[in-house]
């Protein structure tokens, strides 16, 4: 019993934070076909400027409650930043390319942000622990439980409220949804699809810079946390079906729940329980469980 | 003449449109049928249907007396049934030659072989002997995408040919050739094909090309055959002038226009 | 009866040369072309896969199955003869990637990149956290020996070169059989028109299923060697990372030629020793705009400059390319 609910909140947790990590990821790739590699260089970006920020401001001596205004602001500024340079300098010479093409695209992008992140933050871990022990602990059922856990999950619903809220009740929004529902009478219809890519892009990097920066407090930011998340943020959305949002909400939720099991069970399968999982459920469901329709071929 | 194809109650549909309805066609070995009707009539989805690339949702495909539903696509190949496309279906970046050398090799050898060389001296001059019979061969080394649509047709036919098919259907072999020169690209195609067997069954819009080239004709209607049987009668038929050549006619009024 | 083609010709002209320069060379750089050497097999699985348009975002899984198969036989059963390794590595690869070809070999494009990702990323969790396989620090290896021959010293590290460098020729001979074969002919349709492929009359299922497995051993073969080379083995080896830079060579390399994966394994190789050096945090944007200049001015990569005619001229019967007269 004690397990079971040890594994449905630590399962809750980790699926706010796959959430929060990947839902950028299938935004950019169910408008723009891209299938962004670049998305880990987002998160280890956002991590970084969020841990240095915290550590920065930790060093004044003010009280650590903006501490947390920190973390969605760097996250704001590390995703403008990368995204506009990438979408801009080179995505938008390149719409319309083969979708792998595209994937080795970003793949260079991501090599290129890791070392970029090197050289403005070194090596060096860097740690941010004050916002997550500010937050103290929550007992549930005799085990203590960081409040600053809670707070993500909040944060993963608050902005997949958002998110959900901006795509079924604003004229951008709206008009995302259609392209992502259908590209060839979207771009029939005129919608000036290049402002949507620039605009979908910049929102997806924000999201996974968001992802890293709310991470940060609660691990040690090091190099090579990029090509972590990526990984296990495609399997959430290729698990939900890439380019559904709803897709990443059950892809993280069953992701979640699949390493929490094996972390309470069997700690050893926590890291390769998430790629059988994603393997298990491919072999079943091609192209995830909610799939994009294809057009017909002849 | 052996019927050598025969669907009894085709029928397919997708979700709540009925795509195609009670579908009874015989065709006969060696025939040329010409089959008409207007854009959603179900022309290329009984094509599809019967070449294995769409389940029909019910009804029989007999092919030399047997049922071949649910046969994949290739094993239907095998058996003798090939097919061309409205879109050229080809590998645009290679050269035409390339095309028609691995439509010959598969052919040769459905189960591809891991380490032995496919191409050789003999089999290059049967590619090249086939891309003179359909008078492309000036073309041979040109890279396919780049060609225009009537030499990209009359590529696409070729490779639809090398399997040496009892059967063959032609989906609009005309379209996108331009209107003067379809009659002599149909006489191309049919005298390059007369040096087989092969019965042929071709979709086509132009009613010239039509009564020119096919004694037989099948005119379908939303989803089912309106009519079947000797051209003249077809063509003459109230029905048909009514539902099928008249919104041709319209259609290619249309185009006309948009050409122009 | 047997027709070499000019490939495979200078594969074997090759040979002999590389082995002059493991005498000649100093040891360090013999030890890095062995080491490309091992690297480069992996490229070349990489290679096969991508003439039939599929990215394998996962090929460090055989290249870490061949190592540690090798490895663990050396470890847990003493076994440290060659060919024995290099037999153990393929079977071990041939029967995984035959089981997971049926997976597999139902994807395309993308979805064949995050699925041959996922399936490496499985070992790679498997490996790490697996105390009794040595966990992420991954084990050393014994010092091969060759049927009744046990050498020692400088004997053994350049009777190892040797065999590698044969072991690596010979293989690029077969595979470039394999690309003018039908199976390699029927790829390349793949990457151009599936639908076409089917409607021709040959399974593509199968064909993908067969390249998969192709690629695979060759790997793995990769991997026992690399490991052999090295002396040690860890999980990076099946990280995807690792598996991006195999992509990474194809991109550079090419996919015209056999040959240009080798050499560009071996580049990469000198440039990644160089760089490090000079400057050990930009070698990945290095890597990654080097990446980007390719696929944007050269996007059949570096060989398209060494092959000055036109890529089709192996079926073009002036050239007498794709008919060498044997030899």
């Amino acid at each position: 019993m004690l397990t079971a609910i040890a594994i449905a909140v630590d399962g809750l947790g980790f699926a706010a934070w796959l959430f929060l990590s990947s839902v950028g990821l299938t935004l950019i790739y169910g408008v723009m076909r891209i299938l962004n590699i670049a998305h880990g260089g987002f998160y280890a970006l956002g991590a970084y400027a969020s841990a240095w920020g915290i550590g920065l401001y930790m060093q004044t001596g003010n009280p650590v409650g903006f501490a947390f205004l920190i973390i969605p602001v760097m996250a704001l500024i590390a995703g403008v930043v990368a995204g506009l340079a990438i979408e801009r300098g080179v995505l938008r010479f390149m719409y319309g390319r083969d979708e792998v093409l595209m994937v080795l695209v970003t793949y260079a992008m991501f090599l290129i942000l890791e070392d970029v992140t090197k050289l403005i933050w070194g090596t060096d871990s860097y740690v941010a622990w004050q916002p997550a022990y500010a937050l103290g602990t929550i007992d549930i059922a005799g085990i203590p439980y960081t409040g600053y856990k809670f707070l993500i999950i909040g944060v993963a619903m608050l902005c997949g409220g958002l998110l959900y809220w901006g795509l079924t009740h604003t004229r951008v929004g709206k008009l995302l949804l259609v392209v992502i529902e259908d590209r060839e009478v979207s771009m029939a219809l005129g919608i000036n699809v290049t402002k949507f890519f620039t605009i979908t892009f910049l929102i997806g990097a924000t999201l996974g810079a968001l992802g890293g920066a709310l991470t940060a407090p609660e691990i040690s930011v090091v190099p090579g946390i990029g090509a972590e998340i990526i990984v296990m943020a495609f399997a959430v959305i290729v698990i939900g079906g890439m380019g559904s949002i709803p897709g990443a909400i059950i892809g993280a939720l069953i992701v979640g729940f699949a390493r929490a099991a094996s972390v309470h069970i069997y700690p050893p399968a926590e890291l390769f329980s998430i790629y059988l999982v994603m393997a298990a459920v491919l072999a079943v469901k091609p192209y995830g469980l909610f799939a994009l329709a294809e057009g017909r071929k002849i | 003449m052996t019927v050598i194809l025969e669907t009894r109650k085709l029928k397919r549909t997708f979700g709540a449109v009925i795509a195609a309805h009670d579908i009874n066609i015989k065709i006969s070995s060696g025939e040329v049928l010409g089959v008409i009707g207007s854009n959603g009539a179900g022309k290329t989805t009984f094509v599809n249907m019967v070449t294995g690339y769409l389940p029909p949702s019910s009804g029989e495909i007999l092919y030399r007396g047997e049922n071949i539903v649910g046969l994949p696509t290739r094993e239907i190949t095998q058996k003798g049934i090939c097919r061309s496309f409205q879109i050229p279906q080809l590998f645009p970046e290679l050269s035409v030659l390339d095309n028609v050398l691995i439509a010959l090799s598969v052919a040769d050898n459905p189960r591809p072989a891991l380490f032995k060389t496919a191409v050789n001296p003999a089999l290059e001059k049967r590619a090249l002997a086939l891309l003179d019979r359909f008078s492309i061969a000036q073309h041979a080394h040109r890279e396919v995408g780049v060609l225009a649509q009537g030499i990209r047709k009359l590529v696409d036919i070729a490779m639809a040919t090398v399997a040496e098919p009892e059967l063959l259907f032609l989906d609009e072999p005309t379209s996108g050739v331009s209107a003067d020169e379809k009659m002599a690209f149909m006489a191309t195609l049919i005298s390059a094909l007369k040096a087989t067997e092969t019965a042929v069954l071709f979709i086509e819009h132009d009613m010239e090309i039509i009564e020119t080239f096919s004694p037989r004709v099948v005119a379908f209607y939303e989803g089912t055959i309106l009519a079947d049987g000797r051209t003249e009668q077809v063509l003459t038929n109230d029905k048909v002038r009514e539902f099928v050549i008249g919104s041709e006619f319209h259609r290619t009024e249309a185009t006309a226009e948009e050409e122009a | 009866m047997t027709q070499f083609d000019r490939t495979e010709l200078t594969l074997f002209a090759a040979l002999p040369v590389l082995v002059l320069l493991s005498v000649l060379l100093p040891s360090w750089i013999v030890n890095y072309i062995q080491v490309s050497l091992g690297t480069g097999m992996v490229a070349l699985g990489v290679m096969i896969q991508m003439r039939a348009g599929l990215v394998s975002f996962g090929q460090g899984l055989y290249f870490c199955i061949g190592g540690y198969a090798a490895g663990l036989a050396g470890k847990y059963f003493g076994i440290t003869d060659l060919f024995a390794l290099l037999g153990l590595g393929v079977v071990v690869a041939l029967v995984t990637s035959v089981a997971l070809g049926f997976l597999l070999r139902r994807y395309r494009e993308i979805f064949y990149a995050m699925l041959s990702l996922a399936v490496s990323m499985i070992l790679y969790g498997l490996l790490s956290s697996t105390e009794e396989l040595g966990s992420t620090d991954g084990f050393n290896l014994p010092v091969p020996t060759y049927l009744f021959f046990a050498p020692e010293g400088e004997t053994a590290r350049l009777t190892l070169f040797a065999i590698t460098a044969t072991i690596v020729i010979l293989s690029a001979v077969v595979l470039n059989r394999l690309l003018r074969s039908s199976l390699g002919l029927v790829n390349e349709a793949i990457r151009e028109n599936e639908l076409r492929v089917e409607y021709l009359g040959t399974s593509a299922h199968m064909a993908v299923h067969m390249t998969y497995v192709v690629a695979a051993v060759v790997s793995s073969m990769g991997g026992v060697l690399w490991a052999l080379a090295l002396g040690h083995v860890d999980p990076e080896m099946t990280n995807w990372t690792t598996s991006g830079s195999f992509v990474f060579i194809v991109i550079l390399a090419g996919t015209g030629s056999i040959i240009a994966p080798l050499i560009g394994t071996f580049l990469l190789e000198i440039l990644r020793v160089y760089a490090v050096e000079l400057s050990p945090n930009t070698w990945q944007m290095i890597l990654g705009s080097v990446m980007l200049l390719t696929i944007i001015f050269l996007p059949k990569g570096l060989w398209s400059l060494v092959q000055k005619t036109s890529p089709r001229k192996r079926f073009d019967p002036d050239t007498g390319d794709a008919v060498a007269k044997g030899v």
